[in-house]
C-alpha cells in the first residue's frame, strides 16, 4: 500500500499508533472497569487500523469482529454481571511505591526490547521482495493469502484449534454451573 | 615345639641364621604372653570376685606416705590366683632372660659379632610412598648389653615383687603391667629403626604411667601418673620432630642405614645440630634431665619394684641407649653434644643439693637418679659413649638395689605400723633410726650400694663414674668439643667446668647417701615404742634379689677396668661396644684414642677417691641422727633449707608459668571462645539460623497471591533479557 | 514501517506489563494480558509484511486461542467470585504458604 501515497499512510500509521497508546494507557489508568474496557477497546480499534496499513486487512476486519466485537463484549458482560461498577470496588491499584516500581520495571524492559531490536535479524534472504504482499492481495484478494496456508500448510493447527475452542466452551459452561446441592 | 619352630619360621621369614638368635623375638613376647595372661586373670577374677577397692588404699603397701589413711575398714583379701600370677609373671620375665645370655652368647660366637649388627624384620609395618618401615629387631653389641640389664635386673626385680606386693588385691593388675612394660622396654631397646624404638618409647610411658597411678584411687597417685605421662609427651613431641627430620633429609629411619647416610651430612651444620637437639629433648623428657624432670619424684608414688624397675633401672635409661645409638649424629654435631653435656652436669648437682634435704627415703633416691641420669648424659655428651653405657649399667645394680633395699625397710615399716594401727608415714626418714639391728641383711647390702654410688674404689660406681669424670677432662684438653663453642663460651671452658659440676656433685652425692643411711640404720630408733618389736627383716623372696644386686654392685666393674690397672681384663665393655659407638667415640677426638699421661690419670681418679672420701667424712661429722625427732614433731624448715626441702619451688614455678596460662587460655581462648562461641555459636547455630532466615525470606515468596507471582515473573523475565542482551 | 510498528509494539506490550503489576482487579488484569497479547500481535503483523503470509496466519491463531482464552478465564473469575465475593486478587490467598 506504500509507494505514491506514502505520506498519507505514514502519517496515518503514526497517528492511530499515538491513540493506541494513548488509549492503552488510560485503559491502565481508570479506576472503573467499565471505562478501562471501553479504552481497551478504543484501543483495539486503532489497532485494527494499523493492521490495515500494513497490508492484513483481512486481520483488521478480524480484530473488530472477533476481538473487539465479541471478547470485549464477553468481558463487558462479565463486568456488568458481577456488578462491579460500584465505587466501593473500584479503589483497587496498589500504592504509590508500587506503582513507581511498576513503572521502572517496565521502562527497564521496554529498554531491553529496544536494545534487542539492534541485533541483526539473521535471515535476509527470507524476505520478499517490498510490495509483494500487496501485490499478492491485489491480484487474488485480501483472503486468499491467508486462506490458502490455513488450509494447506497449516491444517492440522486449525484442526486443533477447532478441539481447543470445544474444550474452552465445555470448561467455561462446567466452571459457570451454580453449585448442585447434595450431588 | 614344633608350632613354637614354625611360628619363629615364619617370623623371620627367610633371615634365619641357624642359632639360638633366631629365637630373639621369644626375648620381647615372653613378657608380652606374661601381660595377656595376666591381665587375663585379673579381668576374670574382676567379675568373678566383685568390686574391690583396686587400691590398697587402708592397709598394703601404699607408697606415697603422704596422706594419712584412716581406713580400719575389713582387711583387703590378697587376690586368690596370687600363685599363678606370681609363676607366670616372674617365670616369663626369668625365661626371656635365659634366652637373651642364649642369644647373647650366639651373637658372640658367630663371626659377625665384629662387624655387622643382626637384623631380624618381623612384617612390613608402614609402606607408603618413599617411606618404608619394617617392624624388625636388631641384635648388635649396644642392644644386647641393654636386653641383659632389663630382663637381667627385671627378672630380679619381678621376684622381689612376689614377695612385696603379695597381699595387694591388684596383684595380676600389677604383674600384668610390669611385664608390659618389660616388653616394651625390650621392644625400645631391640628396635633397628627409630619408629620402632618410639613406639617402646611410649609404651613405656603408658606403663609408666598405669604403674605409677597403680593405687588410683587415691587420686594423688593418679595426678603423679598424669603428670609423668604428659611431661612426658613435650619430650615425645621433640622425638617426633627429630624423627620427621631424618626422613625429610636423608629419606630412611632405619639405624644401619642411617650410619652411612649420616656421613653426608655437613659436621656442626643446622640440620644434624637441629636433628640432635630434638632428640635430646626427648631425653630431657624420658629421662627426667632439666626441665622434664619434675615427674620422676612425684613417680615414687608408684609402688617400690616399680621405682627400681622404671625408674632407676631401665626406662629413664631410655634416654642414654637413645643417645649412645644415635652416637652417629652427635658426634657430628659439637653444640649439642656440648648442651647434652651441661645440661647432664647442672641436672646432676641441681638434683644433689635437692636431695640434700629429701625426708622420704624414696625421694631421696628419685633425686640420687637423676643426678646419676645427668651424669650419663655427661658421658655420651663428651663422645664416651661406652662410659655413659657403662654407667647406666653400674647404676641399673645399685640403684635397683638401693630401691629394692628401701623397698624392704618400707614394708618392715607398714608391716609394723599396721600391727598397732598406726597412721604414721612410713617412709619419712625421720620415723626410722636404728634399723640396722633389726634389718641386718639389708642394712649390710644398702651400704654397698651407698659405697657404689658415692664412688668408692673397687665398687663398680668408682669405675664407671671415674670413667666419666676421666672422660670429661681428657676432652676438654682436645677434641672437637673443646674446638667449639657453646653460646660464645669456649668448648674446653665449658668441658672444665662441667667436669668441676661433676666432681661438687660426687661430693654431694656420697653427703646425701650416707646421709640417707645414717638416719634410716644408724643412731637411734625413733619409730615408736609400740611398733620397735615388729620391725624384721623382709622375707628371702625379697631379700635374695637384693643379694644378688649387692654381688653385681660390688663385682660389676670388672665389666670395664680402666686401662691402667694392672689386672685383665681392662675395658671389656668399651671394646665390646667398639663396633657400634667406636667411630663416633673417635670423631670426637680427633681421630685418634686419647692418651693420658698415667700421672694425670692416677691425680685424676686420686681426686675422685678423695672427693668420695670427703663426703662420707662429712656426712658422718655434721649430720647427727640423734638430733632427729619423729615426723609428726618435726619443725619446718626455714631459709634456703626450705627452699631445697621444697625443691626449689620449680614445679609450682611451672604451675605458675606454664600450667596457669596455659588452662587460663584453654578455658577463655579455646573453649569459650573458639568452640563454643566460633564453632558452636558461629558454625553450628549460625548456619541453623542462616538456613532458617532464608527459609523465612523464601516463604514470603510464597505468599499465595497471584500479584506476587505476576512481580517474581516479570522480575525474571526482565533478567532473563538482561542477561542476554548484555552478553 | 517495521520499526515503527515493532516499537508500538514494545511499548504497547510494557504498558500491558505496567498494568498487570499494578492492578488488583482480577477482570482488569485479564484485560491488561489481552492487551499484551494485541501488541504481539501487531509484531507478528509487521514481520508479515517483510517475511511472508505466516504471520497473519499466526495472528489468526492467536486470536482464536485468545477467545477461548477469555472464555474460561472469565468464567473462572464468575465461579471465584461466587465463593469469595470478591475479584480483589489480594484478598484471594488461601493458598499462601
Amino acid at each position: 500500500m506504500q509507494g505514491e501515497l506514502s505520506i498519507f499512510y505514514t502519517f496515518h500509521f503514526y497517528l492511530f499508533g499515538l491513540i493506541a497508546v494513548v488509549s492503552a494507557l488510560l485503559f491502565v489508568t481508570r479506576k472503573s472497569p467499565v471505562a478501562a474496557a471501553l479504552w481497551l477497546v478504543n484501543t483495539m480499534f486503532c489497532l485494527a487500523a494499523m493492521y490495515v496499513l500494513l497490508d492484513a486487512q483481512f486481520i483488521g476486519v478480524i480484530q473488530v469482529l472477533v476481538y473487539a466485537g465479541a471478547i470485549m463484549v464477553v468481558f463487558l458482560f462479565v463486568i456488568m454481571l458481577l456488578n462491579l461498577g460500584h465505587p466501593s470496588e473500584l479503589a483497587d491499584a496498589r500504592g504509590l511505591g508500587w506503582k513507581l516500581a511498576a513503572g521502572f520495571v517496565g521502562l527497564a524492559l521496554l529498554a531491553e526490547v529496544f536494545a534487542l531490536t539492534r541485533a541483526r535479524i539473521p535471515l535476509p534472504f527470507l524476505e520478499l521482495k517490498p510490495g509483494a504482499l500487496a501485490a499478492q492481495i491485489a491480484t487474488e484478494g485480501a483472503i486468499a493469502p491467508i486462506a490458502k496456508p490455513l488450509f494447506t500448510e497449516y491444517l492440522l493447527a486449525f484442526e486443533l484449534t477447532s478441539v481447543l475452542l470445544l474444550a474452552a466452551i465445555v470448561g467455561a459452561v462446567v466452571l459457570g454451573r451454580r453449585r448442585q446441592d447434595a450431588g | 615345639m614344633m608350632l613354637l619352630q614354625s611360628v619363629q619360621e615364619a617370623a623371620t621369614q627367610g633371615s634365619a641364621t641357624g642359632t639360638a638368635m633366631d629365637w630373639l623375638w621369644l626375648v620381647p613376647m615372653l613378657p608380652l604372653l606374661g601381660f595377656v595372661l595376666n591381665g587375663a586373670i585379673s579381668l576374670l577374677s574382676a567379675t568373678t570376685l566383685g568390686p574391690a577397692d583396686p587400691s590398697a588404699a587402708g592397709h598394703g603397701h601404699r607408697d606415697d606416705g603422704h596422706t594419712a589413711h584412716g581406713h580400719d575398714h575389713e582387711h583387703p583379701e590378697p587376690h586368690k590366683l596370687a600363685w599363678l600370677t606370681s609363676i607366670i609373671g616372674s617365670g616369663v620375665l626369668i625365661a626371656s632372660f635365659g634366652v637373651a645370655v642364649a642369644v647373647f652368647m650366639a651373637y658372640r660366637s658367630s663371626g659377625a659379632a665384629d662387624t655387622a649388627p643382626i637384623v631380624q624384620t618381623y612384617f612390613t609395618w608402614m609402606l607408603t610412598g618413599d617411606l618404608s618401615i619394617n617392624a624388625s629387631l636388631m641384635i648388635d653389641q649396644l642392644s644386647l648389653v641393654m636386653v641383659l640389664v632389663v630382663t637381667g635386673v627385671g627378672a630380679l626385680i619381678h621376684v622381689f615383687s612376689v614377695g612385696y606386693m603379695r597381699e595387694d588385691p591388684g596383684y595380676p593388675r600389677y604383674f600384668a603391667y610390669l611385664n608390659l612394660f618389660v616388653f616394651f622396654m625390650l621392644v625400645l631397646v631391640l628396635g633397628a629403626n627409630y619408629p620402632v624404638l618410639f613406639v617402646g618409647w611410649e609404651g613405656v610411658g603408658l606403663c609408666s604411667y598405669l604403674l605409677i597411678g597403680f593405687w588410683f584411687s587415691d587420686k594423688a597417685n593418679a595426678d603423679a601418673g598424669k603428670k609423668a605421662f604428659i611431661v612426658n609427651r613435650i619430650g615425645d613431641f621433640g622425638f617426633l620432630i627429630a624423627m620427621f627430620l631424618l626422613f625429610a633429609n636423608l629419606g630412611s629411619l632405619d639405624f644401619t642405614v642411617l650410619r652411612t647416610a649420616a656421613a653426608g651430612l655437613e659436621p656442626g651444620g643446622v640440620l644434624v645440630t637441629a636433628i640432635c637437639l630434638f632428640l635430646f629433648l626427648g631425653c630431657t623428657g624420658k629421662s627426667a634431665q632439666i626441665p622434664l624432670y619434675v615427674w620422676l619424684p612425684d613417680a615414687m608414688a608408684g609402688p617400690t619394684p616399680v621405682s627400681a624397675l622404671i625408674h632407676a633401672a631401665t626406662m629413664v635409661t631410655a634416654g642414654v641407649y637413645l643417645i649412645a645409638r644415635s652416637s652417629f649424629l652427635f658426634s657430628i654435631a659439637p653444640f649439642a653434644s656440648l648442651t647434652v653435656v651441661v645440661v647432664g652436669a647442672l641436672t646432676a648437682i641441681f638434683a644433689a643439693t635437692i636431695g640434700l634435704k629429701q625426708w622420704d627415703i624414696k625421694k631421696v633416691l628419685a633425686y640420687s637418679t637423676i643426678s646419676q641420669l645427668g651424669y650419663m648424659f655427661v658421658g655420651v655428651g663428651v663422645g664416651a659413649y661406652a662410659a655413659g653405657v657403662f654407667h647406666l649399667v653400674t647404676h641399673a645394680f645399685f640403684k635397683a638395689l638401693l630401691f629394692l633395699g628401701s623397698g624392704s625397710v618400707i614394708y618392715a615399716m607398714h608391716r609394723a605400723y599396721h600391727a598397732t594401727h598406726s597412721h604414721e608415714d612410713a617412709q619419712d626418714m625421720r620415723n626410722m633410726g636404728g634399723l640396722r639391728t633389726q634389718m641386718p641383711w639389708t642394712f649390710a647390702l644398702m651400704w654397698v650400694a651407698t659405697l657404689a654410688i658415692a664412688g668408692v674404689p673397687a665398687f663398680s660406681g668408682f669405675f664407671s663414674k671415674d670413667e666419666i669424670l676421666t672422660s670429661v677432662f681428657v676432652r676438654a684438653r682436645g677434641s672437637t668439643l673443646a674446638d667449639a663453642t657453646w653460646f660464645g663460651v669456649p668448648g674446653n671452658v665449658v668441658l672444665y667446668a662441667c667436669y668441676a659440676l661433676g666432681l661438687a656433685a660426687a661430693l654431694l652425692t656420697a653427703i646425701y647417701m650416707t646421709r640417707m643411711m645414717l638416719y634410716t640404720f644408724h643412731g637411734p630408733s625413733r619409730t615408736g615404742e609400740k611398733e620397735r618389736p615388729h620391725l624384721a627383716e623382709a622375707p628371702w623372696v625379697m631379700t635374695g634379689p637384693l643379694v644378688v644386686l649387692g654381688v653385681l654392685s660390688a663385682i660389676g666393674g670388672w665389666l670395664n677396668l680402666p686401662a691402667f690397672v694392672p689386672v685383665q681384663p681392662t675395658t671389656s665393655l668399651e671394646h665390646w661396644l667398639e663396633p657400634v659407638v667406636g667411630k663416633s667415640a673417635l670423631r670426637v677426638t680427633h681421630g685418634a684414642p686419647q692418651e693420658i699421661s698415667h700421672s694425670l690419670e692416677y691425680a685424676l681418679v686420686g681426686a675422685a677417691v678423695l672427693i668420695a672420701a670427703i663426703g662420707i667424712w662429712i656426712a658422718f661429722n655434721r649430720l647427727k641422727p640423734e638430733t632427729l625427732v619423729p615426723k609428726a614433731q618435726a619443725k619446718p624448715e626455714e631459709g634456703f633449707q626450705r627452699v631445697l626441702e621444697h625443691k626449689y619451688f620449680v614445679d609450682e614455678a611451672y604451675d605458675k608459668v606454664i600450667v596457669r596460662p596455659t588452662f587460663v587460655t584453654s578455658r577463655n581462648l579455646l573453649w569459650r571462645g573458639i568452640d563454643v562461641g566460633l564453632i558452636d555459636g558461629l558454625m553450628v547455630n549460625g548456619s541453623a539460623w542462616t538456613a532458617r532466615a532464608l527459609g523465612w525470606l523464601g516463604s514470603t515468596l510464597q505468599s499465595g497471591q497471584v500479584g506476587t507471582y505476576a512481580w517474581v515473573l516479570v522480575l525474571g523475565v526482565l533478567a532473563v533479557l538482561g542477561a542476554v542482551t548484555l552478553r | 514501517m517495521l520499526a515503527e510498528s515493532l516499537f508500538f509494539s514494545a511499548v504497547l506490550f510494557v504498558i500491558g506489563v505496567v498494568g498487570v503489576l499494578t492492578r488488583r482487579n482480577a477482570i482488569i488484569i485479564f484485560m491488561c494480558v489481552e492487551l499484551m497479547l494485541n501488541a504481539v500481535n501487531l509484531s507478528f503483523v509487521a514481520f508479515a509484511q517483510v517475511y511472508g503470509v505466516a504471520g497473519q496466519v499466526f495472528v489468526f491463531f492467536v486470536m482464536t486461542v485468545a477467545a477461548a482464552e477469555a472464555a474460561v478465564g472469565l468464567a473462572i473469575i464468575i465461579a471465584l467470585f461466587r465463593h469469595r465475593h470478591t475479584v480483589n486478587l489480594e484478598q484471594i490467598n488461601l493458598l499462601k504458604g
